[in-house]
């Protein structure tokens, strides 16, 4: 009995300084700038007007929520995540499936898909918004030429459609990454089975692979789900969040208050906001999904 | 007479349809090797069109229809490198991305080894807690990080960008080796520590050997996040620390239609890393499951 409650304390002792580190390191990152965002959230703070200062109350937050763009750059926000997930999981399943099959050169086909991934987010968005959905010289205007159809300016009239698809561009091959190692892990036998027992592709599709694959569909979306929230140089090269603020979302609306606007009590009060949004969501989220790997 | 001739007929008819069988295997092949390229080539597609455009003259980089043909010149490669040195920006990039990951590897192995052996009640909970780090939104803590690294004197540092790359990147690769340890059997460790090792020991060499794979892929994936973020880049440092994100950044704004030296710049930029990522992806697919292949 001592030996064992000895034993515990000995084995909690070391797994606290072996965590301690990392632990310490990740709440010293998350705490100090949430206290002083905190701080900064109930002052007047405006870098322009240097004095005008001291202690605001909610008057930040009154401002902030009950300013329309808030609700705007929240909405835009789940949706570019909501298009996103649902493009990459949805194309990646289908091109992990395809990439698996026999064909000529396949082990350089595969390069070619994953190759987005090690793109740095900026130069994608550059290429993006120049090369190809540039509305005179673009590619994409050149081939909707050939079809006697008329250019798109694509960040103008589809702004959050642009960016939806140049983000799925970037996270597409990531989806397929994941999505093709898991395929591969795949028993040939059970399919082997499934085909004598008369089954077609679209039945062994929707019967085997895809309830094969539940658990790492559940790991893209949430290791996307963590980047997508917070995405900005896409934004930020291509729209910069407009027209108006028809693609903004939440983290560049605060970077609009704190480096544009130069107020910092608003925009660390959509700090504060945009902290909590993302504690709700991965409470949701990340629950559900370490739930499904669990078992 | 008779049996021979249906024999005959019957292989021969064995043969066809055999024949016929791998026809339509090859056809089959065929038909998907077609689809597969296509899609393959649609995605690699801006990429390739950037690397191309690199080597053009200004005036063909905006030609209409696009110029598919034509004398390739590095003129913009020696434009752009006369106006700002590539090799600088590469060099920091290089140092801040490897600096970042092996600081993260060094804290994240004691605490994902705790994590995968010595599991108490609350570990599920830490780990859960560590990644939801992740979706706060860097712009939110912008200025106090700002404000202390300016205070420290870490603005415009390597040591800087090193720091704040590992924080970001800690919970994944924490999260990405406790699934590799996980694996392991505890009774390899337990029979280690019944030959008097330490827990350093055990580490150094009974774990990290035998998940080696799995460290290589995390540290892989940690160095082309580190290499691509460009967020804390571009607002941390102004020249001495810049890494290739800033340096492409210098070229996005002011130039314009100026897309063959733009495209240059990203060439130069995206290449160690495209390399890098085609070279190891082998390595990399093996661990890049976080846990969800069994």
């Amino acid at each position: 009995m001592r030996t064992r409650a000895s034993g515990r304390t000995v084995g909690g002792l070391r797994t606290l300084s072996l965590q301690a580190p990392a632990v310490s390191l990740l709440l010293m990152w998350m705490l100090v700038p949430l206290v002083m965002t905190l701080w900064f959230s109930f002052q007047r703070y405006n870098l322009m007007m240097p004095s005008v200062s001291g202690f605001a109350g909610v008057d930040n937050y009154y401002y902030l929520l009950t300013d329309p763009s808030l609700w705007t750059a929240m909405g835009n926000t789940l949706l570019l995540v909501g298009w996103v997930l649902v493009a990459t999981v949805v194309g990646g399943t289908l091109l992990a499936v395809l990439l698996q099959q026999e064909f000529f050169g396949r082990g350089v086909a595969r390069l070619f898909v994953i190759a987005p991934f090690f793109i740095m987010p900026t130069v994608s968005a550059l290429v993006w918004k120049n090369m190809m959905m540039h509305p005179v010289n673009g590619i994409l205007a050149w081939v909707a030429g050939l079809f006697g159809l008329p250019a798109i300016d694509w960040f103008a009239s589809l702004p959050l459609t642009s960016i939806v698809i140049i983000v799925t561009w970037q996270w597409l091959p990531f989806a397929v990454l994941i999505l093709l190692t898991a395929i591969q892990s795949l028993d040939d036998d059970q399919v082997e089975a499934a085909r004598m027992d008369g089954a077609g592709p679209v039945a062994i599709f929707f019967y085997i692979t895809l309830p094969h694959l539940k658990r790492a569909i559940s790991v893209v979306v949430m290791i996307e789900m963590i980047f997508l929230l917070t995405i900005f140089a896409e934004i930020f090269v291509t729209t910069s969040g407009g027209p108006g603020l028809a693609s903004t979302n939440l983290a560049y609306l605060i970077y609009i208050r704190a480096l544009l606007d130069f107020d910092v009590g608003g925009a660390s009060a959509g700090g504060v906001i945009a902290i909590i949004l993302a504690n709700i969501v991965a409470f949701f989220l990340v629950r559900t999904v370490a739930k499904n790997l669990e078992n | 007479m008779s049996t021979s001739t249906s024999n005959s007929v019957a292989a021969a008819s064995a043969a066809v349809s055999a024949s016929r069988a791998r026809r339509s295997v090859i056809n089959k092949k065929l038909v998907l090797t077609l689809v597969a390229w296509t899609i393959a080539l649609v995605m690699f597609f801006p990429i390739f069109w950037m690397i191309l455009t690199s080597f053009k003259t200004e005036a063909e980089a905006i030609a209409t229809p696009p110029s598919l043909f034509f004398t390739p010149s590095v003129e913009g490669y020696i434009e752009i490198q006369a106006r700002a040195d590539y090799f600088k920006y590469a060099l920091n990039s290089v140092v801040i991305s490897l600096g970042a990951t092996l600081l993260a590897l060094l804290i994240a192995i004691p605490s994902a080894y705790s994590m995968a052996f010595l599991p108490t009640k609350r570990t599920q909970g830490t780990l859960l807690w560590m990644l939801s780090t992740k979706m706060l939104p860097s712009v939110g803590v912008l200025l106090p990080v700002y404000l202390i690294f300016r205070d420290l004197g870490l603005l415009d540092s390597r040591t800087g960008l090193i720091i704040i790359y590992m924080l970001m990147n800690l919970p994944i690769v924490v999260w990405m080796l406790y699934t590799f340890f996980k694996d392991i059997p505890k009774d390899i460790l337990e029979a280690g520590r019944m030959d008097g090792a330490s827990t350093l020991q055990e580490i150094f060499h009974l774990l990290l050997p035998l998940t080696l794979p799995g460290i290589a892929s995390t540290g892989l994936l940690c160095v082309i996040l580190s290499w691509n973020e460009a967020f804390w880049s571009l607002n941390l440092t102004t020249s001495n620390a810049a890494p290739l994100t800033a340096y492409i950044a210098s070229f996005s704004s002011p130039e314009g239609l100026f897309w063959a030296k733009l495209s240059a710049a990203s060439t130069l930029a995206i290449a160690p890393i495209l390399i890098f990522g085609w070279m190891t992806q082998k390595q990399m697919v093996r661990g890049l499951t976080f846990g969800a292949v069994k």
